[in-house]
């Protein structure tokens, strides 16, 4: 046997071994990384909830918790719905074109019935919860206000379809889940309307 | 006789059992070796003023954090239903837990108190120049673990400004291109923040953090005790050493400094203690009201702002009314400072040799800081956002500037700098330019404006205002 070190062969089998190595630190890695994803207790938890919303009063928003998110269902009067499309110049997305919602929402008042708006309370900005402002004009908002969904915390606003002012720090509109008509009184939110299939996944933020 | 004779000798009063267990340790852990290298031989310069006293405190302040946060980890539970009410049962019904926790609460703002003095110190005295780059980030990583262990802290009592500042600051990350809003589920656990998340922050806070935490503190002190001491002359003092290879002008940090520094652990005592048992909220500052109302997972408080210590950061987040961009500079804000060694390179460390301009730079740089904690605690108004915009311009421009004092700039360099800085600023603003607030727009705009005039331009025509004096060989005393 030869005395020599052979150098390229251990040259050769450092680097095989640590990458190896590396690999095999990588896949260790998985079931720690993994174990901190929504567990599946989470996930059941996160299943669709029903809400009844015969009871709204025109003009008034009922909050729901649908996956610890605020879910609010405001009975929008039909005056309100009529006005939605005159201040589409001041919003940043009038016509929904952002994956916020699914597609069957995807109209000018996003939503199923015209009246029924449901929505998730959650500033797309940093995550706070809008106030439902529907006064127009309201002092807490300012004069030019049409009525909305006013955020305390960094000065979003939405109107009445959840869609976002320009020049406001919250970058898409207020998401709207998935959701169904199980009877003319009650919604299920986490559902899609049978038949209508939905390839929409997740909003972007929310 | 020989002087470790004589020494044994003069030790030997035990009858020689003590002497005996230190040499048969010694034999077999380098016991006495360490601690004469790192306290008993470790010299320090003799010119140490009261600003040394805050790295001390800090270790004083990270060992009551470990030891009330044991004892308080006894009687909290993690969970969104029991949290709230435990934090409450240890300040009602545990023997002495309102002191545990106010010790651990007041600490936490104590901290951070003592930890931008520590910081400051360093900026003041440039001690994160060369050979003390390593050490200073170091010193900066440590600052971004306790940034990490404080927000995950704030969590646990599972009030109303706990769940939703954590709501807040965790959907920075879903501003994250593509894989933001699934890192944002990944950190939660959950669809949003719950029992789950609070769960895994009480994980992190309690043993995560503060194991890494601890192991960059000993890097930040062997750092330290490589390179030796800066000192508010900003001189080596290791360039001068006597016959035996001790510097000149240095004493062994034991007994010297360790009985100095119990002055300053002393007058620190009696201002914790005053706080805990006089003001453990401090006017809302180091607890806020909002936090005595549990968890309500549909419906934020009117305002949400972080606890002070975060307030600079959070105005500087708030200002930019954009997403994706707010993220941005809030990351780049901290991120700056990790490479400050880098940025300012003039060779003089200490400010009492960098011309008298210098002082004031700093002095507005702490003022900014300031001032940008006050509105990140203040209501989001448009005249606030304005203003905060402006402040966070000079925030980055202290590091523009710190960079231009680097070497001697020629009169033209310096007004070039300024055109630059300027047209940036308008441009931004032009862009920006809502109608709504222009008045304070176009008012605040003065601000950046003389701050470039004063610290760029007028240096650029008067080059004395940031010559250096000439730095002495051996340290001074004030």
């Amino acid at each position: 046997m030869s005395e020599e070190i052979d150098k390229s062969k251990r040259h050769f089998l450092t680097v095989a071994t640590t990458v190896v190595g590396a690999v095999g630190v990588v896949m260790a890695a998985v079931p720690f990384v993994s174990s901190m994803e929504p567990s599946a207790r989470t996930k059941a938890l996160g299943g669709p909830v029903d809400i009844d919303v015969s009871k709204i009063e025109p003009g008034a928003m009922i909050r729901a918790k649908w996956r610890s998110r605020p879910t609010w269902v405001v009975q929008r009067p039909p005056a309100v719905v009529a006005e939605l499309p005159k201040i589409n110049q001041r919003l940043r997305d009038p016509d929904s074109s952002e994956p916020q919602q699914p597609s069957y929402v995807k109209n000018g008042w996003r939503s199923i019935k015209p009246e029924l708006f449901v929505v998730v309370g959650i500033c797309t900005h940093l995550g706070c919860t809008p106030l439902y402002v529907p006064q127009p004009g309201d002092p807490s908002v300012g004069p030019t206000w049409p009525g909305g969904f006013h955020c305390p915390c960094h000065g979003s606003l939405y109107d009445l379809a959840g869609r976002v002012f320009k020049n406001v720090p919250a970058p898409l509109n207020l998401p709207v889940p998935r959701h169904r008509y199980m009877n003319d009184k009650v919604i299920r939110i986490g559902e899609d309307p049978i038949g209508s299939h939905s390839s929409w996944k997740e909003p972007l933020i929310w | 006789m020989s002087a470790e004779q004589e020494k044994r000798d003069y030790l030997d009063v035990t009858g020689g059992w003590l002497l005996k267990l230190r040499d048969w340790i010694d034999a077999r852990f380098p016991m006495t070796k360490f601690w004469n290298e790192q306290v008993a031989q470790y010299y320090a310069p003799k010119n140490f003023n009261f600003w040394y006293f805050f790295g001390s405190i800090a270790l004083l302040i990270l060992v009551n954090q470990i030891l009330t946060g044991i004892f308080l980890a006894m009687n909290y539970q993690p969970s969104a239903t029991g949290a709230f009410a435990s934090v409450e049962y240890i300040m009602r019904d545990v023997d002495w837990g309102w002191l545990l926790r106010y010790m651990h609460s007041v600490g936490a703002s104590m901290f951070f108190i003592v930890v931008y003095l520590h910081m400051f110190r360093g900026v003041m005295y440039g001690s994160y120049k060369k050979p003390r780059e390593l050490l200073w980030i170091f010193g900066m990583l440590i600052y971004l673990a306790l940034m990490a262990e404080a927000f995950m802290g704030y969590l646990l009592p599972w009030g109303q400004m706990s769940y939703w500042g954590a709501t807040v600051i965790i959907s920075l990350f879903g501003a994250i291109p593509w894989v933001g809003p699934g890192l944002e589920q990944w950190i939660r656990g959950d669809f949003a923040v719950s029992g789950v998340t609070l769960n895994r922050f009480f994980a992190l806070h309690v043993v995560a953090v503060p194991l890494i935490l601890l192991g960059l503190v000993v890097f930040h002190l062997i750092a330290l005790h490589e390179v030796g001491s800066n000192n508010p002359d900003g001189v080596e003092i290791k360039k001068h050493k006597g016959p035996d290879g001790i510097p000149l002008d240095g004493i062994p940090f034991h007994p010297y400094y360790t009985i100095k520094d119990i002055c300053g652990v002393i007058i620190f005592i009696a201002v914790f203690a005053a706080i805990i048992f006089f003001s453990p909220g401090l006017h809302g500052l180091f607890l806020e009201p909002a936090n005595f109302i549990p968890a309500d997972t549909v419906r934020a408080p009117a305002d949400i702002h972080p606890l002070w210590y975060f307030g600079p950061y959070y105005a500087i987040l708030r200002s930019i009314p954009n997403k994706g961009l707010g993220a941005l500079a809030l990351l780049l804000a901290i991120a700056i400072l990790f490479v400050l060694p880098w940025i300012d390179r003039n060779p003089v460390k200490s400010i009492r040799y960098r011309g008298p301009l210098y002082r004031w730079l700093l002095f507005v740089f702490v003022l900014t800081f300031i001032v940008l904690g006050y509105i990140g605690m203040q209501a989001a108004t448009p005249f606030w956002a304005e203003i905060g915009q402006r402040l966070s311009e000079l925030y980055f421009l202290f590091f523009v500037v710190s960079w231009l004092y680097s070497k001697p700039r020629s009169t033209l360099y310096m007004g070039i700098s300024f055109t630059i800085v300027m047209v940036i600023i308008t441009v931004l603003d032009i862009v920006t330019y809502v109608p709504s607030i222009a008045t304070v727009k176009i008012y605040s705009w003065a601000m950046p404006f003389f701050y470039c005039a004063l610290f760029m331009l007028l240096p650029g025509f008067f080059a004395k205002l940031i010559e250096p004096k000439p730095v002495p060989q051996r340290v001074t005393f004030k």
